[in-house]
């Protein structure tokens, strides 16, 4: 393998010299490799090595990209770029000012996992696997492992030179049982920055999950309609994500007058316990780095805080648009895009309710557990639970069936009505926006509660 | 390509190697405005070899070095599943039309103006939009060789041009969007600009439906979001193997309404989805899935029929890169005898459903579905009223496409994956706010 260290100063050269407001450069080089289950064996098993980059360009408010695998001609795909760029222009370029920045970054986990042996991960897999094949009335397995470890160079026309590795894992465990024509599935999500050890030891969740199929197989379906929800930590951090996170992407909001209004900083949106964070620069997540996709540091940003809108992500161009100080968002899933306004470790700030408080007056609710997908439109939101449980008279009660839960993002914050002491990061997401999917992000949350919650079923 | 087969074929009794390139330009409008301009450049090679009765599988970007390719493809063969097929050893194919040099050579001045257009178009009748727009052309080379012979070798050009408009009254939005995409240029946004008009016109005023089950019109749109992620599933002969799909002890037995047609069709002249063979260079063929309501057949790979002791259908697929699995190419519905207008004259109060959000993260193997409807419109007395809100609907696509009350006579492209005409459900529950 070529060592991609010198091509990438010859990138940093070739940028030099042409008639544009801005130009920049990434250069990626990585190894994955995966291991896919479905059913006993392992189906699938790969390895993956990449090489290619990407070059761009802005000349008055137009961008110009150009990405390749070919590396052998630098100097055409540059002025691919800027003359895509050319086409494109029309009005000023605005970008907000960086302080140009000149460094290494490494990774901080001691062993790349993507180095590991393949018949040591399978080892591991191979025991989970077992563990749901126990269950009695399972059907079959699922399971995706991915690794990937990558070494990304950026460079831009204002001198900056910046070589970040990154590491990341992702695991997906799924059981799904079968009886009279009906089948139900559970799935577990996990990942982690590049640390093999946070996917060991779940040997015990695994086979809860798997009892947690089959016992779905005699659950009821819930009663659709409104009900008083509480949400684990894991599924309130992709409410968060989901119904408030995109929301706070300046790229949304930058060019569209209207959201402008809905989105004015200052304006309440939910209580006075409600604060919400976006932060890269929290160490060891999968969402975190140093510098994001153009070379701008990494921050901590409150969304919400005591209940207002206090801040929104931005990547250079939005921040400059709309005159706020840039958040280091701008995150591109690989060097075949380019680089756009991106969560990264979205949550929830943790208060004082206990669970039992939380649950203790509600005379019939819906208890929702675990993530199992989401989506937003902005306005509306729809997210589903993989387990579900009535609460009864204060209680846990019976189990049910997953339930989707949809609604309205600003009145759903304004009912959320109590938070509780127990934040919890989870790790097992992928976030997919414009085309660019999946992309590492976590998020978190607290036990919270929602009343006059839409609840979909019979 | 030969050198990497060559060293392959060293290391293993049988090898394969797959090659796709591409060179794609889209031209993306943001705000109503030219936003960016990109160009794509790809080149990867996969190597999938069987070693020691196993296969193993690798993929890489860089040309350069084959021999770390055919190393890992190697390592991986120590754990790969017992390979059961037989590699084609075919080297011709069927014509099927699936290229136009004229994608290439659209200048990017012409996408920009078709762009322009057609948001001037839907600004034309509604001023406040905000419309993100995308033309996009993209030209591939698909190369396959492997160890018994095969060959296969491809052109492949696509031309797409999508729409999404969001609307925004206070907190209220609305959104449409319709996409069109061919093997040949698109010359003009007519088509496009159309659907999104209509969609505007309908949605004009709010209406509200009752929390009960009611009957449904699925628009085309409608049935992508909602009904086609469970059937993908269902039909996909993975699945069956494993015993997890719903219909996969049905073979000849009537599962669904009688008037349903359903067939997965490549082989199509100039349609996006369409080749001369699958990943594996397996021939493309028109596979029947449903007929007359029961169930006809499943899509395989070279794997998976050797598996489950048939033949590849030819839907061996390389999704993100992967080993090839067996994957949908064109999802076809047949059209029926009545027409959209006729089915909403029909209806006393029911729903129409254009999108459906949120429809595929249910309990899919099971087939079931439930979403908010993201674009739909309340009918009343034969008359759409209005568009809904804050609704939310659920069912069971088995039970849903059990009775069907009619078939539309026009079927669309949706997605460039399913043609499907509008689908006319007895009754679906639906649950509203407010």
């Amino acid at each position: 393998m070529p060592p991609i260290e010198a091509t990438g100063h010859q990138l940093a050269e070739a940028l030099n010299g042409y008639s544009a407001d801005y130009m920049e450069a990434r250069l990626e080089e990585s190894q994955a490799s995966y291991i896919i289950y479905r059913g006993r064996e392992p189906e699938s098993i790969g390895r993956t090595t990449t090489i290619g980059g990407n070059v761009r360009a802005l000349v008055r408010g137009g961008w110009g990209f150009a990405s390749f695998n070919n590396l052998n001609d630098l100097p055409g795909r540059v002025e691919v770029a800027v003359k895509q760029a050319q086409f494109a222009s029309n009005k000023e370029s605005k970008l907000a000012a960086v302080e140009p920045a000149v460094d290494i970054i490494s990774t901080k986990i001691d062993k790349n996992p993507v180095a590991m042996p393949l018949a040591e991960k399978k080892q591991l897999l191979d025991e989970y696997n077992d563990i749901i094949w126990r269950t009695p009335k399972l059907q079959t397995s699922i399971i995706g492992y991915g690794d990937s470890h990558k070494k990304v160079i950026f460079a831009n026309s204002s001198g900056s030179y910046i070589e970040q590795e990154r590491a990341d894992i992702t695991l997906r465990l799924s059981a799904i049982a079968a009886e009279n024509n009906e089948v139900q599935q559970v799935t577990l999500s996990l990942g982690s920055s590049g640390d093999f050890s946070l996917i060991q030891g779940l040997h015990q969740q695994v086979e809860q999950m798997a009892r947690q199929a089959v016992e779905l197989l005699s659950a009821p379906q819930v009663k659709g309609g409104e009900y008083t929800v509480v949400l684990d930590p894991v599924l309130a951090g992709v409410f968060v994500h989901e119904a408030f996170g995109h929301l706070s992407e300046a790229d949304f909001v930058y060019e569209n007058d209207r959201l402008r209004e809905i989105m004015t900083l200052g304006k309440k949106f939910g209580s006075s316990e409600l604060n919400i964070v976006d932060s890269a620069a929290v160490a060891g997540l999968r969402g975190s780095y140093k510098y994001d996709d153009e070379g701008v540091p990494a921050t901590k940003t409150y969304l919400i805080r005591e209940g207002k809108l206090v801040g929104r992500l931005h990547s250079r161009e939005t921040a400059a648009k709309m005159n706020e100080r840039p958040t280091g968002n701008a995150r591109a899933v690989s060097y075949r895009y380019p680089p756009i306004v991106r969560m990264t470790n979205t949550y929830i700030e943790p208060r004082s309710a206990s669970f039992e408080e939380i649950i203790g007056d509600i005379e019939e609710g819906i208890y929702a557990k675990n993530w199992y997908g989401g989506t937003t439109s902005m306005e509306m939101f729809t997210f589903s639970a993989g387990e579900a449980y009535m609460i009864r008279h204060g209680k846990l009660a019976e189990m049910l069936r997953p339930v989707v839960l949809t609604g309205n993002v600003f009145t759903t914050l304004k009912n959320i009505d109590a938070i509780g002491n127990d934040l919890e990061m989870n790790q097992g997401g992928g976030c997919g926006k414009g085309g660019q999917v999946p992309l590492p992000v976590s998020n978190g949350s607290p036990h919270i509660r929602i009343r006059h919650c839409l609840v979909g079923g019979k | 390509m030969e050198n990497i087969l060559a060293q392959a074929k060293q290391a293993a009794e049988e090898a394969e190697v797959f090659m796709i390139s591409s060179e794609e330009t889209p031209v993306h409008f943001e705000a109503n405005r030219l936003k960016h301009i990109q160009s794509k450049q790809s080149t990867t090679v996969a190597l999938r070899i069987v070693r020691q009765g196993r296969i193993g599988y690798a993929t890489t970007t860089d040309l350069g070095n084959c021999q770390s390719l055919v190393n890992n493809a190697v390592e991986t063969a120590h754990f790969g599943m017992p390979a059961k097929f037989e590699l084609p050893s075919q080297t011709s194919y069927p014509q099927i039309e699936a290229f136009d040099p004229n994608v290439e050579s659209t200048p990017v001045e012409g996408m920009i103006k078709l762009g322009e257009e057609l948001i001037a178009t839907i600004r034309g009748h509604t001023p406040d939009i905000v419309c993100e727009a995308e033309v996009s052309k993209m030209v591939a080379s698909v190369h396959i060789i492997n160890s018994r012979g095969g060959q296969a070798t491809y052109p492949k050009s696509i031309f797409s041009l999508s729409i999404e408009g969001s609307l925004i009254r206070d907190t209220d939005m609305l959104f449409v969007g319709e996409s069109e995409s061919s093997c040949h240029p698109l010359t003009e946004s007519k088509g496009v600009a159309e659907v999104v008009l209509q969609q505007l016109e309908l949605a004009k005023d709010q209406a509200s439906v009752p929390s009960q089950p009611l009957p449904v019109i699925f628009t085309p749109r409608g049935v992508a979001s909602a009904l086609m992620p469970p059937l993908m599933t269902a039909f996909n002969g993975k699945t069956v193997l494993e015993g997890a799909s719903p219909v996969g002890n049905k073979l000849g037995e009537q599962v669904f309404d009688k008037k349903l047609w359903l067939w997965d069709d490549p082989t199509i002249h100039f349609r996006p989805s369409s080749r001369p063979c699958d990943d594996e260079g397996v021939t493309s063929q028109r596979t029947p899935l449903i007929e007359e309501g029961a169930v006809a057949h499943f899509l395989y790979d070279l794997q998976t029929a050797a598996l489950a002791h048939t033949q590849s259908t030819g839907n061996g697929s390389r999704n993100r890169g992967g080993l090839p699995s067996p994957s949908p190419s064109a999802f076809i519905i047949a059209p029926g005898n009545t027409t959209f207008d006729g089915m909403v004259q029909d209806m006393k109060e029911g729903l129409v459903i254009e999108y459906l959000m949120g429809a595929e993260q249910g309990n899919i193997l099971g087939g079931d579905f439930s979403g908010n409807v993201l674009l739909g419109y309340k009918v009343k007395s034969g008359k759409i009223v209005g568009r809904v809100k804050d609704t939310m609907v659920s069912g069971n696509v088995y039970q849903v496409l059990k009775q069907i009350t009619a078939i539309g006579s026009d079927a669309k492209w949706v997605g460039g994956f399913l043609k499907t005409p509008h689908l006319y459900c007895p009754s679906l529950s639906a649950a509203s706010k407010g």
